[in-house]
């Protein structure tokens, strides 16, 4: 290797690639700060949102234990079960909130031993039971039932939090790193005159720029595979069918927040205030774009607000073709968005840029 | 033909006249300094030479090509170290000089080459951040020479450096045209330019007040000739009596004398035996400027 040549290209590429796996600070907020928030929000509130309801089954309850194997199947699906002998003692249980529902069959009746702490909750557990006591005594007058339902979920698996946060919490990390390596790179090279010094090098600026964009592409899709990866093996995330339109909606969102960083660049005058002015940009537009909470359960006139953020854009398409089992047709809008963004954004960027930073 | 030529070159930022018609004409394998104080235009002067900057009026050609705007054809011909340390962040000497190759299509191993010529050998796995003020400049040098540039720019190469990291890249700076390369640096140290360049051009206020060689501008100065005379051997009335001697005074290190004609004071003071412990001190580039802009030179 030592006597050959490398293309400008590929040492431009190589040589900002180096640049950012030795910086530290670079890689932590690229890579393992986003990811510390995927394992919070995946690992701690995720089992948050599907946690079943505590029972404490008192003695034998013949209605519980006669379950047929389906309907047994489904009642762990929606209990917690234990088991106590003492009645008081569960209900203490119960009353002190260890646990949401005390049961016991008095004769033929069961009573269940509730706590209003929770009313969805409470709600929710009397349902279940009498669900239960209904369709056991439907099985037992065997006469088959008139009416039957059938449930059909619109998204693939919506209840788990991890498939909501994976796509937010990317899209916000692409953001970022697109937004920082640009706006870093613009301030450092012009502060040390290496964009000067490039300019008389036998190199294009579409070389230059090109490696540039690469690199971060290429970190991008390295930051989607950590988290899709992680996501799928240790907190069950399942992508739905066109996944892969994520790849190029990706590619652009990098490509926009780029742009933002070249913003952010442009008007400051150090590197440090280069970086900020991105996290300025960026980290508010994370919070109103939904990459850490879903907009659904959020004000109408914030809904609105976000359809102005790229970001937001990103997230919609990301959580579209990822996990609600959109088709790849749904990527095209965020995507079209997404590159107009870049180009309005690059080309106001280009015109507050000045080469003299006093 | 000329390598560079300039001609009548203004530059205005609002309302300063950074560069303030200015013209230059430096032959092949001129070693050419452009010397003044801060602000004084030089590193402005040099980068419209290098085709990095537009100026407002006037021409520059360089090896018989204009600079602007951005001459791809004559990139490769030419090297330029710019004032700051124009590096890759976080590589490694060998890494930084590799890049720069590539850039230039030449071979990585012109520019180990380069690192061992310039002194960096045991240097080469060291991150440009951890190199010495003296070993980035050599490593910017490198940098600026990888692809064997006929015309090399070189800003302020010694400046933040030590008196002994200075002295040491002269060294390195003073072979720079032996091939026949072209070589401008600026500098605001006079001894530096007196060392190394064969011509300098005196610059202030955007303005090239002089351009010739160091002895040349001397010469040119007029100045009186100062001799020194151990104290204790010649008292000042005396020495006012000498011929030659325009005037005489005591000085903590002996009786100075002021005159015009050196050679004839120097051969009376052989003639009664003072030579022993005297000192000759003839105009400097500082007196030059002093002459030119009445005012002292303040780097």
């Amino acid at each position: 290797m030592s006597a050959g040549r490398t293309s400008p290209f590929v040492a431009l590429s190589r040589a900002i690639v180096l640049g950012f796996l030795r910086d530290k600070a670079s890689v932590f907020f690229a890579i393992i700060f986003p990811l510390m928030f995927l394992v919070l929000f995946g690992g701690i509130f995720g089992s948050q949102g599907q946690s079943k309801v505590d029972l404490i089954q008192v003695g034998d309850v013949a209605l519980v234990d006669e379950l047929s194997p389906a309907a047994r199947a489904a009642f762990d699906d929606t209990f917690e079960v234990s088991r106590l002998d003492d009645l008081d003692e569960a209900v203490e249980e119960v009353r002190k909130g260890d646990a949401d529902v005390a049961i016991e069959m008095r004769g033929d009746v069961l009573v269940a031993h509730y706590t209003q702490t929770d009313p969805t909750k409470a709600a929710i557990t009397q349902g279940a039971l009498r669900a239960f006591v209904d369709g056991t005594n439907v099985a037992q007058s065997g006469q088959p039932p008139r009416f039957s339902l059938s449930t059909e979920q619109v998204e693939d698996d919506s209840l788990e939090t991890i498939q909501y946060v994976t796509p937010g919490l990317l899209g916000w990390a692409v953001a970022m790193s697109a937004a920082f390596g640009a706006a870093a790179t613009l301030q450092g090279w012009r502060q040390s005159k290496l964009m000067r010094r490039l300019q008389l090098a036998p190199v294009s600026t579409r070389t230059v720029v090109g490696a540039r964009v690469a690199v971060t592409v290429g970190i991008a899709l390295v930051q989607m595979a950590i988290f899709v990866g992680l996501g799928a093996a240790a907190f069950g995330l399942t992508l739905t069918g066109s996944w892969w339109m994520a790849i190029p909606l990706v590619v652009i969102g990098t490509l926009c927040f780029m742009s933002i960083g070249l913003l952010a660049g442009a008007i400051t005058t150090t590197t440090e205030g280069a970086v900020n002015a991105a996290n300025f940009m960026v980290l508010p537009m994370a919070f109103l774009s939904g990459s850490f909470f879903p907009l659904e359960g959020s004000p109408r006139w914030l809904q609105v607000v976000s359809q102005a953020l790229p970001l937001r854009h990103l997230n919609d398409g990301m959580l579209d073709v990822m996990v609600r089992g959109q088709g790849p047709a749904a990527a095209l809008l965020p995507m079209g968005i997404l590159a107009a963004f870049a180009v309005v954004v690059t080309l106001v960027a280009a015109r507050l840029f000045r080469w003299e930073t006093s | 033909m000329a390598a560079i030529s300039v001609h009548d070159v203004v530059k205005t930022y609002g309302s300063l006249r950074a560069v303030d018609g200015v013209s230059l004409e430096v032959g092949e394998g001129e070693f050419v300094g452009i010397l003044g104080p801060n602000g004084a235009g030089k590193t402005t002067t040099l980068e419209i030479i290098e085709g990095l900057r537009r100026p407002d009026s006037g021409s520059v050609e360089l090896l018989g090509e204009k600079v602007w705007p951005r001459n791809a054809g004559l990139l490769p011909r030419i090297g330029v170290q710019l004032q700051a340390s124009s590096f890759f962040e976080r590589l490694t000497a060998r890494e930084q000089i590799h890049t720069f190759a590539s850039l230039y299509s030449v071979p990585t191993a012109a520019a180990d080459d380069w690192l061992e010529r310039v002194g960096l050998v045991d240097k080469v796995d060291t991150r440009v951040e951890d190199l010495s003020g003296g070993q980035a400049q050599r490593l910017s040098i490198a940098c600026a020479l990888v692809h064997d540039p006929d015309v090399v720019f070189l800003d302020e190469p010694t400046a933040a450096l030590d008196p002994q990291a200075r002295r040491n890249l002269w060294d390195l700076l003073a072979g720079l045209n032996d091939s026949g390369r072209t070589v401008v640096l600026t500098t605001h140290y006079m001894d530096e330019a007196e060392v190394l360049c064969d011509r300098v051009a005196i610059m202030d206020a955007g303005r090239i007040l002089q351009f010739d060689t160091p002895a040349a501008l001397v010469r040119g100065l007029d100045s009186p000739t100062r001799i020194t005379v151990a104290p204790g051997q010649l008292d000042v009335a005396d020495a006012r009596g000498l011929a030659g001697v325009s005037d005489a005074d005591e000085a903590p290190d002996g009786v100075v004398l002021t005159t015009r004609e050196p050679a004839r004071v120097v051969a009376t003071l052989a003639e009664r035996d003072l030579l022993d412990g005297v000192r000759v001190q003839t105009g400097t580039l500082e007196d030059v400027f002093l002459s030119l802009t009445g005012r002292e030179y303040r780097a």
